[in-house]
């Protein structure tokens, strides 16, 4: 009985008016209360969205990271680079939260290891690749496109046929990046009967 | 006395050679250093050279004409990063039978997909897979050597005078 009581004492305390408080602080307290939580949430978001924090589990640094590295999204004459996140995580913060919700599933995976090893990696590399693949295939290729515009192109800057291939499958939107350009990141799974 | 004598002697040649051995490395490595067609490096064999700046891949998608008929084709566009390896060939994303139809591709010719008892099989054969053991990119890299190659026509034309060339 004491537990329900105290319940009880607890939601009236929280049901009534402030007894001590002015109207001001509680106004201006909560204000700033939210200012700190939320920039906390967001610094603390934004640390988990760094390359720094992706390789640090060996899972991503051994493997996906270290086949990045020779890639041109890593190493280019220009100097730009594309991160871990600028690929896999969307940029608009409503899509971005969910994406971080799914990750809850990676931390999952992580506790009890599910990759731990090279060996158990290529052998769900197919389904982890798939993923993205599907992801990217919903989107438009969304990660793509925040810096491969389309509309900013200058096919004639480009080789022939990609210039050709470009005007005929992705301007009428009969294809998306990811259709054409798997695996420019990572190595790729066995794409036996895959489409290509 | 005679004993002491040879060995007096034996001294001597071994100094002797010692010295024509000298002067033989002195003198090679002089002309090492003078003969700039020795190495490919066009330089010093002693100097460490500044490497030349990295050639540049031939992107132009335009075919090359071969030097002799079953001269592989060489690749007339980038390939930085294309996979070959059990689980996919990139090259045949395109190249395939399958593929050209979108690509607009040359499909890899039929002698790819025999086998070696000239057997054609319905995909490429294993021994023909890795398309890098005969097609290459091409860079706009200075060749290191001259070269008077002539192709066949040429040789025909300049043995028979009087033939035209088709």
């Amino acid at each position: 009985m004491a537990l329900r009581d105290s319940i009880i004492t607890l939601w009236k305390t929280l049901t009534g008016p402030a007894r001590h408080f002015s109207l001001g602080f509680l106004t201006f307290g909560g204000f700033i209360a939210g200012i700190v939580f939320w920039g906390g949430f967001n610094t603390a978001l934004e640390l988990t969205n760094t390359e720094t924090f992706c390789i640090s589990c060996h899972e991503m640094r051994d493997n996906v990271y270290a086949e990045l590295k020779s890639t041109i999204h890593y190493t280019n004459r220009s100097g730009v680079r594309a991160t871990c996140p600028d690929c896999h995580v969307p940029h608009q913060w409503t899509d971005k939260i969910a994406r971080k919700m799914q990750a809850s599933k990676e931390v999952w995976g992580k506790i009890f290891g599910t990759i731990s090893t090279r060996d158990k990696f290529l052998e769900k590399r197919l389904e982890l690749a798939g993923h993205e693949w599907e992801r990217l295939k919903a989107n438009d290729s969304l990660e793509c496109r925040n810096c491969h515009n389309f509309e900013f192109m200058d096919f004639t800057a480009q080789s022939k046929r990609a210039a050709d291939h470009h005007a005929r499958f992705l301007a009428n939107r009969e294809k998306t990046c990811i259709d054409c350009h798997k695996g420019i990141a990572h190595r790729l799974p066995d794409m036996a009967g895959i489409a290509k | 006395m005679r004993h002491q004598d040879r060995q007096g002697l034996s001294a001597r040649a071994v100094l002797l050679a010692c010295a024509a051995v000298l002067a033989t490395a002195l003198a090679a490595g002089s002309v090492i250093a003078a003969d700039t067609t020795a190495t490919l490096r066009k330089d010093d064999i002693t100097s460490q050279k500044a490497p030349p700046p990295m050639a540049r891949v031939e992107n132009r998608d335009l075919k090359r004409a071969r030097n002799y008929p079953e001269q592989p084709p060489t690749i007339p566009h980038q390939i930085r990063d294309y996979q070959i390896d059990r689980n996919v060939n990139k090259c045949l994303t395109c190249h395939s039978r399958t593929a050209v139809e979108q690509s607009q591709a040359p499909m890899v010719s039929v002698t790819h997909f025999m086998d070696r008892d000239g057997q054609v099989r319905g995909a490429v054969s294993p021994r023909r897979y890795f398309c890098l053991q005969c097609h290459v990119p091409q860079t706009d890299a200075k060749p290191l050597v001259g070269n008077t190659f002539r192709d066949v026509d040429a040789v025909i034309q300049e043995a028979i005078p009087g033939r035209k060339e088709n």
